[in-house]
């Protein structure tokens, strides 16, 4: 735009300014930078292409496919295709086999583990733990002390049909409340009696024949002469030293008065058997299989 | 207003309520009723508040236009006195401290928010302090208190200059400004309470979009009313930007907000749109509020405070014509690119990407336009942290404005979204762009609006800068790694088709880059900090212990 007879210029740059003045800024009329301009084009020129290439333009009832055929559904089931593909001998194998045969067989124990890790994070991790660390009212699965029974086939079926879950066939155990049962006094006795069980120190009111007597009477049913617990009953191991709701005498008094029912549920129908199977292998793995009944 | 004081003439003509006066109070005493009618009758606790606290201000406001009018002479104030225009600056002083006081409220609550992320246990299991309350109130805080109060009181300050003409309206600036905040008010306390409509940056309820309606249709018209009477022969380019902030925003609010609430004594509300639809009017709000609030609005503050600052003419105005039609043109279709991968149909993310790879070149004529103005002016950077404020800020809108369109290409995006990168990006903008524009703005026109030479202090200017860019360059790089860890641990698969991390290891890993990332909106914090102090010391500081002539001030006298 230079020539015009009363242009004004700018004394550094040389350029000429476009004459007006706002509140003393002026503007220069300098052209459009070149390589703005041609980055500018290309991405026009690009952006035309891809309208091309894809699915773009809204018609009257639907819309220009593109020529490449692309749609995001397509892409999303290719790819889940293929990971079905590339899983699928090991998964049938895994369908098939029974326990014993995935123990004896490296590759498919391996295979079971990585799936099982897989959806243990996804489904498992919240409560448990990443690492199935556990939490208070979660029990640790890194232990080798299981409360429904360590063997695969008795994690298999803890995981399908829960604890205290909605399932029709969910395993059931209760602690009562022993505060309708016993007075103040058994209930600390009790509760010093099973620190006692556990190898933990114990408080001078603490009568041991009094203990005996009443754990006799009123726990050993289900936790077993000694506290050792019993599978069957999902009655935890008394004589350890893991403690599922706190070892402190306050929490095992709450224990013992209101009773506890935490509850696990049922991944039947959530996930699929071969998955549950994996899980299996992968949640004994955590704790070792030393001494799992 | 000390202006109007010096034109009170002894004979005049009878004093009388002008139109504006009287229907603005009879307004607000049918507000009062009105509020007062619904906060007794509504279940909800927090309504009755709002409608209590709209009541209060309505009463407030008849009693201030009452006493104005008993101050007031009884001509209207005049647009010049001795040739030079009358500006009002009051509306424009209220919008400039009251920003300051939101921005600190709105970076204090980032920072408790990112130490939430950081350590849950700090939600103190209070419903009123917990993220999900806090993290809107941090939102709408930075973006519409701080910077919404910086856009207004600005373009009423470049309007009025670059048109030399005072400002239209009598109470129509007063009511942006008033209304403005009360909205604020009623929006962030609403947060706390739990009154919601869960769209994000649109967060507040029918009742306080309605009000926002009418202030900002006030706005609009009071804009354009003076840019009606200038006395320049043409609009300046700021201007242009302004406008196209003024009205996108009032569209964008209004389309996304159509809801229809259950009662008039009721909170709660029902959007129009539904499903994939409100998806996509959400995130065509919400890309344009990027857009148009955070960039246009704040271009407009750069085309004036740069070049004023430099004292040096704005580099291209053909750039600034194309570029800006190109802006607005484009921004208006890349919101889709938010709904990449979703149940948007695919014709609809395909738009959306290639506006937005198109988009960046017009989004870069802003940045080569603030730039290339300083050249000429550069050693000016050595010794003016405001004006180096003033360039870092357009540095950072043009590394946002490209990570942006890089971020919408798909292949890119089915890496970083939902993860930290987002947010990352967001803050480069946020903290570097709209944050440093907007300090280094404040810090031209304090001295300006209150007749000062110069700040108090470039010293404690210069330690905000440097201590605040540290806090940039911690909350960005942490945010990028993080994020880009989050993504690829989220896809990444083992040799035997299964995920290798679940996402609570994803958790884990990023755990030290949201400590880093706090860490940052700290020192940000503590430089915004001492730009309060700066600022407060400016206005109270007599003006004769103050030495030499600031030079941004010198070219205010054309």
């Amino acid at each position: 735009m230079s020539g015009a007879p009363h242009e004004d210029i700018d004394a550094h740059t040389g350029t000429a300014t476009t004459g007006h003045e706002w509140d003393g800024i002026r503007e220069l009329n300098t052209p459009l930078p070149k390589w703005w301009l041609y980055i500018l084009y290309a991405t026009t020129v690009w952006a035309i292409g891809y309208i091309i290439v894809y699915p773009a333009i809204p018609l009257i009832s639907g819309h220009t496919p593109g020529i490449a055929g692309w749609t995001s559904r397509g892409a999303v089931t290719q790819e889940l295709a293929q990971l079905t593909q590339q899983r699928a001998p090991m998964t049938s194998a895994l369908e098939k086999a029974s326990f014993s045969e995935i123990t004896k067989d490296e590759r498919m124990r391996t295979f079971a583990l990585a799936q099982g890790r897989a959806a243990f994070g996804d489904n498992c991790a919240p409560c448990h733990g990443a690492g199935g660390g556990g939490a208070f009212s979660f029990p640790n699965l890194n232990d080798d002390d299981w409360i429904w029974g360590g063997s695969l086939e008795a994690i298999q079926q803890t995981i399908q049909y829960g604890i205290r879950s909605t399932h029709p066939d969910t395993r059931v155990g209760i602690m009562p409340a022993f505060a309708q049962i016993l007075n103040t006094k058994e209930i600390d006795q009790l509760a010093n009696h099973v620190r006692a069980l556990g190898g933990l120190t114990t408080e001078k009111t603490y009568e041991k024949a009094l203990g005996s007597r009443l754990f006799g009477e009123q726990c050993a049913a289900c936790h077993s002469d000694g506290g050792k617990g019993n599978i069957e009953l999902g009655a935890p191991n008394l004589a350890d030293s893991i403690w599922l709701f706190g070892s402190d005498k306050a929490s095992i008094l709450q224990t013992l008065a209101r009773g506890r029912a935490s509850m696990m549920p049922a991944w039947n129908g959530r996930l699929d058997d071969t998955t549950i199977k994996a899980l299996s292998v992968y949640v004994q793995s955590l704790g070792g299989v030393k001494t799992a009944p | 207003m000390a202006q109007q004081a010096q034109s009170t003439g002894a004979v005049g003509p009878t004093k009388a309520f002008s139109a504006g006066e009287l229907g603005l109070v009879l307004t607000a005493i049918g507000m009062t009723f009105l509020s007062i009618l619904i906060a007794a009758k509504t279940t909800s606790g927090p309504y009755a508040f709002h409608a209590s606290l709209f009541a209060l201000a309505s009463v407030a406001s008849v009693f201030a236009i009452f006493n104005r009018y008993l101050a007031r002479p009884a001509e209207p104030a005049p647009q010049e006195i001795n040739g030079k225009p009358n500006y009002n600056y009051g509306p424009i002083k209220f919008g400039t401290l009251i920003s300051l006081f939101w921005g600190i409220a709105g970076f204090l609550v980032g920072c408790i928010i990112a130490f939430q992320l950081a350590f849950p246990a700090l939600n103190f299991d209070l419903p009123w302090i917990s993220f999900g309350r806090l993290r809107p109130l941090h939102t709408s805080a930075v973006i519409f208190a701080f910077g919404g109060n910086v856009l207004i009181a600005s373009s009423f300050y470049v309007v009025q200059r670059t048109c030399r003409a005072r400002l239209a309206g009598n109470l129509a600036p007063w009511f942006v400004v008033l209304g403005y905040n009360l909205f604020i008010v009623i929006a962030g306390t609403g947060y706390l309470l739990g009154v919601t409509q869960s769209k994000e940056y649109a967060e507040p309820e029918w009742y306080a979009d309605l009000f926002l309606t009418f202030v900002w249709v006030t706005y609009l018209v009071v804009f354009l009313a003076t840019i009606a009477k200038r006395k320049e022969p043409h609009i300046y380019v700021a201007n242009w930007f302004y406008i196209a902030f003024i009205v996108t925003i009032a569209v964008l609010h209004v389309g996304n907000n159509a809801t229809v609430p259950v009662s008039l004594y009721s909170p709660k509300s029902y959007i129009v749109w539904s499903g994939v639809q409100d998806a996509m009017m959400q995130w065509w709000y919400g890309h344009n509020a990027v857009g148009f609030f955070l960039t246009a609005g704040f271009l407009a503050i750069m085309y004036y405070f740069v070049p004023k600052r430099a004292e040096r003419p704005v580099y291209s105005y053909r750039l600034s014509i194309i570029h800006f039609w190109a802006l607005i043109f484009l921004y208006m279709w890349a919101g889709p690119h938010h709904l990449h991968y979703t149940a948007l149909p695919d014709w609809a993310q395909t738009l959306g990407m290639a506006f937005s790879i198109v988009l960046w070149m017009p989004s870069w004529g802003g940045m080569i336009n603030g730039l290339m103005t300083l050249s000429g002016a550069w050693d000016k950077l050595r010794t003016d942290p405001v004006l180096r404020m003033l360039v870092v800020s357009i540095a950072f809108y043009g590394m946002s404005t490209f990570e942006g369109p890089l971020m919408s290409i798909k292949v890119v995006n089915s890496l970083s979204h939902y993860t930290d990168w987002t947010v990352g990006h967001v803050h480069s903008g946020a903290l570097g762009w709209v944050g440093y524009v907007s300090f280094g703005a404040i810090y031209c026109l304090v001295p300006w609006l209150w007749n000062k030479p110069q700040l108090y202090s470039l010293r404690l200017v210069n330690w905000h800068f440097w201590i605040s860019t540290l806090g940039i360059v911690f909350y960005i790089t942490s945010m990028w790694v993080a994020g880009i860890l989050q993504g690829l641990m989220w896809r990444a698969y083992t040799s035997l088709g299964f995920l290798e991390y679940s996402f609570i290891e994803t958790v884990e890993t990023i755990h030290p880059f949201y400590i880093i990332r706090a860490l940052g909106g700290v020192l940000f914090l503590i430089g915004a900090l001492i730009m309060c102090w700066n600022i407060y010391r400016t206005i109270v500081e007599p003006a004769a212990k103050q030495e030499r002539v600031p030079s941004g001030a010198l070219a205010t006298a054309h």
